[in-house]
């Protein structure tokens, strides 16, 4: 099984690779560089050049190249062209955010998704099917922003118990409880609104998995040993349905790369989704090119992650 | 007894005597879902009067001609039904230029992508070898990519920016689903004995791919188009919500929502807001229970009638 593990991992190189050189020429065509930021009315132009040439931004662009991706490597991606300060140093601060969010987002993915998909299987045809189906039919047509919106009006404005931006709040202390606790607060409704949109694959996939195991035979075995219904759904049936579940993990992270940005946005929450729009919009190109290497390879990890979690959990995709 | 099992074995009123064309699937299967059929209705009244009114009854220069003293106008002030945003612009008439600017963006990049994606798909899938391996790792490639992201910094790169460029970047990016699916579809069906006779018998592979293999799974094309028709609309307004859509000068059902990431808006202002988040949320409801009923019909397991 290591054997599958690693060759998926030596396939990843190269798309890295591939990925790292696409960004770079992408970022070669964004408009100014590290010394646009610099420029006042007082510097001589040929200051700025000669900068320039000892930064090597003059050398042939296989040169730079090599130059970002040894430093990228070592985690220096340079400087905000906005803050002035080291790229890893804003991303960090806000990495750390995002990840807490799609922690708690995937756990409750998970936590809503499994009961209502068993449950869906299980009742088929009746009233809580149908609703769940219903459901999970309107999570997958919403838009992210406008589910999001619509919470932060109900939740944040209309009744107002969620906390409507920012990640905790400005009287809080750091190191107290009251400040864990406020960070609790600002996180919920921004991963509530996030499970509730993915669930949808998952409650198809584990509906369609219990109904087609009620026709089985082993279901058969059981109840004609006498095993009770439910031990049967929660013993066989739903051990069975739940692994390839597992998998999914990896999509899910990959989905809450894109929601991010939706969400983080429309919450104001201090993430690594908003801070690419911000960035955006203030043209922060080393930020800008630093994250989309970064969502990039998150993306390529979560695949991986299904590929492994894949092969562990069912004998029959491991190396041939 | 032997006239009973003759009368089982050729039944009398046997009107079915070839098996059902496709449209009559498609219909059984819409006259049982009854939610397909009203989606099908709704949407097909909505277009309609969407792209004639907004030719017809709305002049776009005038609805977003700034106008100070009626900024935010409430719905039924000042003559406006939809009351006005924060420039004094009539919503209403905002609703339906955006919308039919979203409908027209949307089906531009379904089309591009679907030609781009099935040619591809059945090319990959029916000659296989050599040329799969290359487009398949193209599309490997494209898959790993965070699209989103890259399609806005490529929306901030772009020099001549315009709704064109816009079709055109996120064609450019999407056509790989479609040919994803199009070519495992292809993959199967040219492995079949009737593919095989044809090329026994000589037939050109153009023609193979495009009059035998094409209309075979023509039922997986059509849900597939519909389904990406939803996508491009929710991908299209989602980019026009932050920002990296169309122009800002452009009405959108994208830019009427962002209106309400001002707090003021979202809190008071709601007829900015909530009709365009509304259309947008019932429209894809619709196309979605249309696609639903559409695979339905291509799957007979599925069936309901």
């Amino acid at each position: 099984m290591w054997k599958t593990v690693l060759r998926r991992f030596l396939v990843m190189i190269p798309q890295l690779f591939i990925l790292s050189l696409l960004i770079f020429i992408m970022a070669k065509q964004m408009p100014g560089d590290p010394f646009t930021g610099l420029i006042t009315p007082e510097t001589d132009p040929a200051r700025i050049e000669e900068l320039r040439e000892m930064a090597g931004l003059n050398d042939p662009w296989y040169i730079q190249y090599y130059n970002w991706i040894t430093n990228a490597l070592q985690g220096d991606f340079g400087k905000s062209y906005v803050f002035k300060v080291p790229v890893a140093e804003i991303i960090g601060e806000r990495a750390l955010n995002t990840f807490w969010l799609s922690l708690l987002s995937v756990f409750l993915v998970y936590l809503i998704a499994i009961p209502l998909g068993v449950l869906a299987g299980r009742y088929q045809n009746s009233l809580l099917d149908k609703s769940i189906v219903l459901y999970s039919y309107i999570s997958y047509a919403i838009p992210t922003f406008v589910l999001a919106l619509v919470f932060v009006f109900a939740f944040g404005f209309s009744i107002p118990i969620f906390p409507t931006s920012g990640t905790v709040d400005v009287n809080a202390v750091p190191g107290t409880f009251g400040y864990f606790l406020s960070k609790v607060y600002h996180i919920l409704l921004p991963a509530i609104t996030y499970a509730l949109l993915g669930t949808t694959a998952i409650i198809q996939y584990l509906r369609s998995e219990v109904i087609d195991a009620q026709t089985q035979d082993y279901v058969r075995t059981a109840r004609s040993k006498g095993i009770p219904i439910k031990k049967v759904y929660t013993k066989h049936i739903f051990r069975n349905s739940l692994l390839p579940i597992a998998a999914f993990i990896g999509f899910t992270i990959t989905g809450l790369l894109v929601g991010s940005i939706f969400i983080e946005t429309v919450f104001g929450y201090h993430g690594m989704g908003q801070l690419f729009i911000s960035s955006i919009t203030s043209r922060d190109y080393s930020v800008i090119t630093a994250l989309v290497l970064l969502f990039g390879f998150l993306t390529l990890l979560g695949g991986l992650l299904s590929d492994i979690i894949m092969s562990i959990v069912d004998p029959r995709i491991r190396i041939e | 007894m032997e006239q009973q099992t003759e009368l089982a074995i050729m039944p009398e009123n046997n009107n079915s005597s070839s098996p059902p064309t496709g449209m009559q699937v498609i219909f059984r299967e819409f006259k049982k879902d009854k939610l397909a059929i009203g989606s099908l209705i709704f949407l097909i009244t909505l277009f309609v009067s969407i792209f004639l009114s907004s030719y017809l009854l709305v002049d776009q220069d005038e609805v977003m001609k700034v106008t100070l003293s009626s900024i935010y106008a409430e719905p039924g002030e000042q003559g406006f039904i939809l009351g006005a945003d924060h420039a004094g612009r009539d919503v209403l008439g905002q609703l339906l230029i955006g919308a039919r600017n979203s409908f027209e963006i949307a089906i531009a990049i379904t089309v591009i992508t679907a030609i781009i994606g099935i040619a591809i798909g059945l090319i990959t899938g029916y000659f296989g070898g050599f040329i799969d391996n290359f487009f398949m790792r193209i599309i490997d490639f494209f898959m790993t990519l965070p699209t989103l992201m890259i399609i806005i910094v490529f929306v901030t790169i772009v020099p001549k920016y315009n709704e064109w460029t816009f079709v055109l970047i996120l064609s450019l990016f999407y056509w790989v689903g479609t040919a994803r699916l199009i070519r495992s579809k292809a993959l199967t069906e040219s492995r079949r004995d009737y593919i095989n006779a044809s090329k026994t018998m000589g037939t050109s592979n153009i023609v193979i791919i495009f009059r035998e293999i094409m209309p075979n799974i023509s039922s997986l094309i059509i849900v597939e188009l519909t389904l990406s028709f939803a996508g491009n609309i929710g991908i299209e307004t989602g980019l026009s919500f932050l920002g990296f859509g169309l122009p800002p000068d452009t009405p959108s059902l994208g830019t009427l929502v962002a209106y309400a990431m001002n707090p003021i808006v979202l809190s008071s202002k709601w007829w900015i807001w909530v009709p365009a988040s509304l259309l947008i949320l019932v429209v894809m409801l619709a196309i979605n229970y249309v696609g639903q009923a559409l695979r339905r019909s291509a799957d007979a397991k599925q069936r309901l009638g």
